[in-house]
């Protein structure tokens, strides 16, 4: 495998024991975080179970226009991603990199659009707590629930776009950023998404069936 | 054990400036990224922590001695036992034989440099010293009265404490625990030294491999968990709330889906640490190795199933307690096939009663004592009448103290000679073990006696038939405190006074052994390469550093 890049710490072998190491680091820490994210679900479930109506009435207050073309947007830069890994991969580093500036992009629209909607969503009155909104009996728990997980899912995503900009910067260095660095964030990203595909509908399809 | 007729003929003054320990700036302390050094900055902050937590024991002790309120009120009272048990549970037990025995001997034993992400290693003990300075501050500025497991409402909704200052710093140690056992994982799977397969391992890894997978599992689910008490209590989100339509419960689930795990986060290395010192001091393979490896890893499976055990008064459904119940049981297989090996083991073995031997015997006993008092309140029908009574304190503590510490404990002067380079007072040592052994009994045994009679946890004022127990435990607990002090004296002591130890005291098996005491920075010259299982008891008088050299194979296969 054309191995570019980081040198090799001194604990190491080879760079082959350095590389594997590193991936399977990237999957325990993503297995850390299902199990993170696992616990909100855990608490929509709950949700859900006790009182279906107030989840489906609260999901019609969703904006699903817009958390369908973030879904779209999400799905695409994954897409872009995987590409980006297949360049880097290939050598094409230049390619390589200005797919994951993309990819850094995309995410950045994805907060942007996501920014929107929650403002949407609060000038509707919907933000829990405010008070005066309409937001009746169990509703203000969805609402909660909404906020948390989208915006537990959306440092997420900043924190991806931070590591996609690294990696769109020094993949342009000679010697700046290793391939199995850019598909280990590559991992990230996907998981990110992937929290993604579960939330859109557990959201903003529950009243649509 | 005669030391001096094992000590090698190794030039010592070379050994000296390649040792891990040569350099003696703070700098070179603060920043290091050595798994020996940042072991041993572990190995000060928890003691410093237990040594906090050990104060607010023995407060609690001397006020049960008389049955009416007289040194701390009822408030304080409180937050002296939620002190206790916060940082003896996140900021002692749960780091302690991870982070001190396992940074330092893990990759000793995989005859690895370092663990697979040593700034990671560095950075997870910064986030530990940060999350216990942040629950400290939560301290000083008033504390928190609500326990250790923090329930719901009282927690969310009531209690004056200053609850989400000690929710972060647990918080921010949650992270630290779960980094320092991705990195013990990927060292275990990346990092072993040629030839050295899994059903070599020495069986402490294979314990710290089954906790680092806690670890990483169950630990963010408490992050995760303290972050929406945080924020019902900030801002009244109202998941915990029934009034909002949440539920109480649905936190003790979660809670408890994190915190009965964690109980096998501290057992799990100790037991490793006895599959390790069993054999050395028995002078006998153990018995049943893939056994005892296989429990390790069944308990951490186990342990994801069971934690409706703690649950059995709320209003959990009465099915969900009858699996609950057997599961519980089941966990007891695993546990016991390890008790029963290692008593195997012991059968006519040569035994020698050192330091550490003491320490592992008593653990086996010990934990056999609470792990069957675990079966009694795994009873759904015992467990009602015994819940939140001192019962329960005594099983756990027999568990943790009795298990973990001792555990903790027998390691850490099996390991001190490899570890400071210097051997401890002998007799001293054995004396200590014994004096922890008796004062630990007589702590906790009377409080099995007083929660079946009825004495119920967590309250200062008490009736007056129960005074005699309180008596005999806070006598006990007075003894156990010098049970931990002997060996912080004698531990300093031999520092600078200690006679050096040899590469090999113990004439032990295992990579860490053929390497020097201290090892040098980058623990071997050069990588071993492994041709044996582990555990090749008797070792003949020549000392181990031969056997992990190829050429030597014949002898040792087949087993």
């Amino acid at each position: 495998m054309k191995v570019e890049g980081q040198p090799l710490h001194s604990h190491f072998e080879t760079l082959q024991q350095q590389e594997n190491a590193s991936t399977l680091g990237m999957w325990v820490f993503i297995a850390t975080e299902v199990l993170f994210f696992g616990v909100i679900f855990t608490a929509y479930v709950y949700l859900r179970w006790e009182y279906p109506a107030a989840v489906r009435a609260g999901s019609l207050h969703l904006e699903i226009v817009l958390g369908s073309i973030n879904t779209a947007v999400l799905l695409t830069s994954s897409f872009i991603m995987a590409t980006a890994v297949l360049m880097a991969e290939a050598g094409r580093r230049r390619l390589a990199s200005l797919l994951a500036a993309i990819t850094a992009a995309m995410g950045v629209a994805f907060l942007v659009i996501k920014g929107t909607e929650y403002s949407m969503v609060i000038a509707h009155g919907f933000f829990p707590g405010a008070g005066g909104g309409p937001v009746p009996g169990r509703e203000e728990l969805f609402f909660w629930l909404y906020f948390l997980m989208t915006g537990l899912h959306a440092l997420h995503v900043f924190i991806g776009v931070g590591l996609l900009s690294g990696v769109a910067f020094f993949l342009r260095r000679p010697r700046g950023v290793s391939v199995n660095a850019v598909r280990n964030i590559g991992l990230y990203w996907h998981f990110v998404d992937l929290v993604w595909v579960f939330l859109f509908p557990l959201l903003y399809l529950a009243s649509h069936r | 054990m005669n030391h001096s007729e094992l000590t090698q003929p190794v030039d010592l003054p070379a050994r000296e400036n390649d040792s891990y320990l040569a350099k003696h700036t703070v700098r070179s302390w603060l920043l290091t990224t050595d798994h020996k050094r940042i072991a041993i900055l572990y190995l000060l902050s928890i003691l410093f922590f237990f040594l906090i937590a050990a104060i607010a024991a023995a407060i609690i002790r001397i006020e049960l001695v008389t049955p009416q309120e007289d040194l701390i009120g009822a408030d304080m009272y409180n937050r002296m036992f939620t002190l206790h048990g916060v940082l003896m549970v996140w900021f002692f037990l749960i780091p302690a034989a991870p982070t001190v025995l396992g940074n330092f001997i893990l990759p000793l034993m995989l005859g690895a440099r370092d663990v697979a992400f040593p700034r990671l290693n560095l950075l997870s003990w910064y986030l530990f010293i940060t999350g216990g300075m942040v629950s400290l501050y939560a301290i000083l500025v008033g504390g928190v009265d609500t326990g250790w497991t923090f329930y719901t409402p009282y927690s969310t909704t009531f209690t004056n404490g200053h609850l989400v200052t000690m929710v972060a710093g647990v918080f921010i140690a949650g992270f630290s625990s779960i980094l320092s056992g991705l990195n013990f994982i990927i060292t275990t799977h990346k990092l072993r030294a040629p030839g050295l397969t899994w059903f070599r391992l020495p069986l402490f890894v294979w314990g710290l491999y089954a906790t680092s997978i806690i670890l990483v599992l169950a630990t963010p689910v408490l992050a995760m968990v303290l972050v929406l008490i945080a924020a019902e209590r900030l801002w009244g989100i109202g998941i915990f709330d029934p009034a909002k339509g949440g539920d109480p419960v649905l936190f003790q689930h979660l809670f408890w889906f994190y915190s009965h795990p964690a109980v096998y986060i501290m057992i799990l290395p100790g037991m490793g640490v006895v599959s390790e010192l069993i054999p050395c001091f028995a002078r006998k393979r153990i018995f049943g190795y893939k056994f005892v490896a296989a429990a390790s890893v069944a308990i951490a499976v186990f342990s994801f199933l069971v934690w409706g055990h703690h649950m059995f008064v709320s209003s959990q459904s009465v099915y969900a307690g009858f699996m609950f119940s057997i599961l519980s049981y089941m966990v007891a297989v695993p546990s016991a096939i390890k008790v029963f090996n290692w008593t195997a083991t012991l059968y006519k073995g040569s035994i020698s009663f050192d330091t550490p031997m003491l320490y592992a015997l008593g653990f086996i006993g010990l934990f056999t004592m609470g792990g069957l008092t675990g079966l009694f309140v795994a009873a759904i029908a015992v467990d009602v009448h015994v819940t939140d009574t001192y019962f329960i304190v005594a099983h756990f503590h027999y568990i943790m103290v009795g298990g973990m510490v001792l555990g903790f404990m027998g390691g850490l002067h099996f390991w001190w000679p490899k570890i400071t380079g210097r051997m401890y007072p002998e007799a001293i040592g054995r004396l200590a073990a014994l004096v922890t052994f008796i004062g630990f009994n007589l702590t906790f045994f009377p409080q099995f006696v007083m929660g079946y009679l009825g004495m119920p946890r967590r309250y200062q004022v008490y009736p007056e038939e129960f005074q005699f127990y309180h008596i005999l435990s806070s006598a006990g607990a007075s003894i156990l405190g010098v049970g931990y002090l002997l060996p912080v004296i004698y531990f300093i002591w031999s520092l600078k006074h200690g006679p050096r130890a040899p590469d090999n005291p113990w004439s032990a098996t295992g990579l860490e052994w053929t390497t020097a005491s201290p090892p040098p920075v980058h623990n071997f010259h050069q990588i071993p390469v492994v041709v044996e299982e582990a555990y090749q008891y008797p070792v003949p008088a020549s000392p181990p550093l031969e056997a992990a050299l190829p050429g030597k194979s014949q002898k040792g296969e087949p087993l």
